[in-house]
């Protein structure tokens, strides 16, 4: 007799036992189906078709003739008694032979948590057009009244330390100074240097054909001391402070430390954000000073290069040309994007919930919203200000 | 050495099959010594508890059998794999060959429960996913865990079901050799008991050697054959425990003299007579 091999899950061997042959079925008669070889989830793969396919030929019993099998795991026996139940609901009778005494635990222990798979759920159509951008309103919405409800919080809180000022938790907030702020130092003075640069560079081709080169002065006082230092501060403060603000009140609030604060008695808005609210609306304006002197420093030095404006030429028009009202409206906004930074930071902290993937998720979220909000305000001042006539 | 002489010849070479084998291991923290010379092998098919007050290096020591860590010296043997020069693709074979499940689950966040223990599955083997899934479920049902239960996030979980779908993940490839970091940790009498029936179960039914760490004197009472006793860097006293109640050395002494040693000792019918003997059929049959 040589029986008709209707499945061979060849090439791949099991690492372990490599003499085994892999799981294979024989027709030896139209009655009798036999098993053979390894059946295990390594010996399965190539097999599963074919074996899904598997239909008993007519009424009658069917005998599974098990005695060939040399390996048999959880996927064997989930097979092995999958195959079972589908002939016998297709031909009524079948009957299990010869299966080794090792292998019948595994079976029993699988039969006994047999379970049919779950009817596929209903899945719900897609939400239209509509529905998602509905959808994604009403997220946008509720975000923005849980962020006004924490804001609300955060002031209430504020106002309970104002009563009490000791309260005030003078270690993170010094801590939080030196990590926001003096630790921001190089970055913010290098980074306002270049727009100096970049914006004097920018400004030098345009006077020049007008011959307006002196002006060079006001383009970079202007523009550095009134629009890109305070932004260029509030984006890298967003982006090294900001993060790490929602990382570490996420992962806290993960661990369940927040929970332990609350539990202590500690308020864990007085404990979190307001030091660092405080920390940041000191440090900011300061960083946007450094930025100022930094950024006009980059323009000087390149309209000496492009220009030949000299440092006395370029100082003296300087100081005619920019107002101190100029200068504080700079570093006006400052405490204000702080504030929005430090908010946002830890309004996604507080939002966290879950595992890491989630501290990922509102880390990133805390970014970009206060980058964006950074830049409304700074939109909003822009209009106010000229409302006022500044 | 479990008493090994009424059983039959095919049985004791069965059951002497060493499956780990930690030979004079050594391991140094800088100046701390968290090993000294420490030895011990653990048999096919056996459970074993490793024992010790909190800094014995139970789980430093279970990180360098799962290859996490490398001792300083000393050797240790893994299903017949050295593991000191092991290489990578052998590493690779071998873990797929071992279970572990971690203290705190060690389930990944981002996965339902069904995809975490489906997951060793579609990283191994080339099954489909329904039939997959269809074996995830059934791992989980083995652990006494349903179906809603599957698709749920662990961060869903109490820590009970916790354990539980973290033990189906560790079983997702028919270990031969499953490791436990405090399996009942945590939990409420009702799950530990059922954790252990868990234990004894998959050791009888898929012939699993065992290697657990606990502080749990009931479990190691219940389900252990053996169980190793470490203290100060080194092996304090090893045996069954009836045996080691016997030994009068003050670091095994803590764990039978104490008030909640007493009471694991008589209130806990050591199983491992009822169970011992059908897990030994088991092994007897295993082909060489």
């Amino acid at each position: 007799m040589a029986p008709l091999s209707l499945g061979q899950a060849g090439e791949w061997m099991p690492m372990t036992t490599l003499d085994q042959r892999p799981a294979a079925f024989t027709w030896t008669t139209p009655k009798i189906l036999a098993l053979t070889g390894a059946w295990t989830a390594r010996g399965l793969s190539t097999l599963e078709t074919s074996l899904s396919l598997l239909a008993a030929s007519d009424k009658g019993e069917t005998v599974v003739e098990a005695s060939g099998i040399t390996a048999l795991d959880t996927a064997g026996a989930w097979s092995v008694h999958s195959l079972i139940s589908r002939l016998q609901a297709d031909s009524g009778q079948v009957s299990l032979h010869d299966l080794p005494d090792r292998f019948k635990n595994i079976l029993a222990s699988v039969e006994s948590h047999f379970s049919a798979p779950p009817a596929a759920q209903a899945i719900s159509p897609a939400p239209g057009m509509l529905g998602t951008l509905g959808h994604a309103a009403i997220a946008q919405f509720s975000q923005l009244f849980a962020l006004l409800s924490f804001v609300g919080e955060c002031a209430v809180v504020g106002v309970a330390l104002l009563r009490h000022p000791t309260r005030l938790r003078w270690r993170p907030m010094l801590f939080n100074l030196r990590t926001a702020g003096f630790d921001a130092l190089p970055i913010v003075g290098l980074l306002g240097f270049l727009l100096g640069v970049v914006v004097a560079y920018q400004g030098a081709e345009q006077l020049r054909r007008y011959g307006a080169n002196i002006f060079i002065a006001d383009l970079v006082g202007l523009s550095m001391l009134r629009e890109f230092s305070p932004l260029i501060t509030a984006i890298i403060v967003a982006g090294r402070s900001g993060s790490a603000y929602a990382a570490q009140i996420g992962t806290m609030s993960v661990t369940e430390e927040i929970d332990a604060m609350r539990t202590l008695g500690i308020p864990p808005i007085e404990m979190l954000v307001w030091p660092k609210v405080i920390a940041l609306v000191v440090a900011m304006p300061l960083l946007t000073v450094l930025s100022d002197a930094f950024g006009v420093g980059g323009g000087m030095i390149m309209a000496q290069v492009q220009l030949d404006v000299g440092f006395p030429e370029f100082l003296e028009r300087f100081a005619k040309a920019i107002s101190i009202t100029d200068y504080v409206i700079g570093i006006a906004k400052a405490p204000v994007f702080a504030m929005v930074i430090v908010v946002i930071g830890c309004f996604q902290g507080f939002l966290t919930h879950g595992g890491p993937d989630s501290v990922g998720v509102h880390t990133t979220r805390s970014v970009v919203q206060s980058i964006f909000l950074v830049i409304v305000f700074d939109a909003l001042f822009s209009v106010a200000f000229s409302a006022l006539d500044l | 050495m479990r008493s090994t002489s009424k059983v039959h010849d095919t049985r004791q070479q069965a059951d002497t099959e060493v499956v780990v084998d930690v030979r004079g291991v050594s391991t140094r923290f800088g100046e701390h010594v968290v090993h000294s010379d420490l030895s011990f092998s653990v048999t096919r098919a056996e459970i074993l508890a490793l024992l010790g007050g909190s800094g014995s290096g139970k789980s430093t020591l279970l990180r360098e059998m799962i290859l996490l860590q490398r001792p300083d010296s000393g050797s240790i043997q893994v299903l017949g794999t050295d593991l000191e020069n092991i290489t990578t693709e052998s590493a690779l074979a071998l873990r797929q060959r071992l279970g572990v499940m971690f203290q705190h689950g060690g389930l990944f966040g981002a996965l339902t429960v069904l995809e975490n223990v489906g997951l060793p599955l579609r990283e191994h083997t080339q099954l489909s996913s329904g039939l997959i899934d269809d074996l995830a479920r059934c791992k989980l049902a083995m652990t006494g865990l349903d179906d809603t239960v599957g698709a749920q996030y662990p961060a869903l979980l109490s820590g009970g079901m916790l354990k539980r779908a973290s033990l189906a993940r560790a079983l997702a490839l028919d270990p031969e050799l499953l490791f436990l970091d405090e399996p009942t940790a945590g939990l409420d009498p009702e799950s530990a008991g059922a954790v252990q029936d868990l234990i004894l179960g998959l050791r009888k039914s898929l012939r699993l050697s065992i290697v657990m760490i606990t502080h749990d004197l009931d479990l190691v009472w219940g389900a252990a054959d053996r169980a190793v006793v470490l203290g100060a860097g080194t092996v304090q006293g090893i045996g069954s425990m009836p045996e080691l109640a016997q030994i009068n050395n003050p670091a095994v002494r803590k764990f039978f003299d104490g008030q909640r040693g007493k009471r694991a000792s008589t209130t806990q019918q050591p199983r491992e007579h009822a169970m011992a003997p059908q897990a030994r059929e088991v092994t007897a049959s295993k082909p060489k």
